[in-house]
């Protein structure tokens, strides 16, 4: 996973490119939450450019993601999706926590 | 050896979560013979993650333990058994439903169960506490094209006879 802060909006990238499962996610999480303690964000974006596949591991971690976010006062955010997983965040309603911006562009 | 099946292959493999990748790539090399679409491939990985996922996490709770994976093609059907040894689901239909979970503090979503019976075209589980838990999916793979082709050939035959 790449991360990328910008300074100017306070808005930290995650920009995951692993396959997301059981077995993945409590490496990304614990990347995740160190960073998102280092620079306290307003805001945070997670980049799906590079997932190629997504299990439900991934809403549980993207959940709690939010769930940090929303104690911490600040917004969480989802760009790039492929069909196959945009498939499983609408059928888990998390894009109804969640949003997806279109044409974002990549981090790298 | 004759079995009702055109083909089948057996899996045995620790309840190492590593393996959630070997599973579904596993079964994804071997259903391709079906020439499935890249959504269909798809939706059989993530069922198949889903369940490996639960024989560990539930099944053996992290502990050592075998997982069986054993995939059938029966005409343009597959049939897909994983199984454990573990120690079995208490209520399968409370299980079963969206946003359930047993274990909240590992920050799971409780969509497994959902996720697998939307993606599939059946699937079934049964679970003896105790003794283990086995899930039977199927999920047909259609052949648009093919079928398409069969069309065209059949008319061209019969296009050949009259003219």
């Amino acid at each position: 996973m790449n991360t990328k802060y910008e300074e100017k909006d306070k808005q930290l990238f995650f920009e995951i490119t692993e396959e997301i499962d059981h077995h993945t996610t409590e490496k990304i999480r614990r990347k995740m939450d160190n960073e998102i303690q280092r620079y306290m964000p307003k805001r945070i974006i997670f980049d799906f450019n590079k997932v190629t596949f997504m299990d439900s591991a991934g809403i549980g971690m993207l959940i709690g993601r939010y769930k940090m976010m929303k104690m911490l006062g600040g917004t969480s955010e989802i760009i790039n999706v492929k069909p196959s997983i945009k498939k499983i965040f609408e059928m888990c309603g998390l894009l109804k926590i969640i949003p997806i911006r279109n044409n974002a562009k990549n981090i790298s | 050896m004759k079995s009702l099946y055109e083909n089948e292959m057996k899996l045995e493999f620790y309840s190492k979560s590593n393996n959630e990748a070997f599973a579904r790539i596993s079964v994804a090399a071997f259903v391709s013979q079906l020439d499935p679409t890249i959504e269909e491939l798809a939706d059989i990985k993530t069922a198949v993650s889903e369940a490996v996922t639960n024989c560990i996490i539930h099944g053996y709770e992290d502990e050592e333990g075998i997982i069986s994976l054993n995939c059938k093609i029966f005409a343009n059907t597959i049939v897909i058994e994983i199984s454990d040894e573990g120690k079995g689901i208490e209520n399968v239909d409370m299980a079963k439903e969206p946003l359930y979970t047993s274990k909240p503090d590992l920050e799971r979503s409780g969509m497994g169960f959902t996720i697998m019976e939307s993606f599939m075209d059946d699937v079934k589980i049964e679970s003896i506490l105790g003794l283990g838990t086995k899930v039977t999916m199927k999920k047909i793979i259609k052949k648009q094209e093919s079928k398409e082709g069969n069309e065209k050939l059949q008319t061209k035959i019969f296009s050949s006879f009259r003219g």
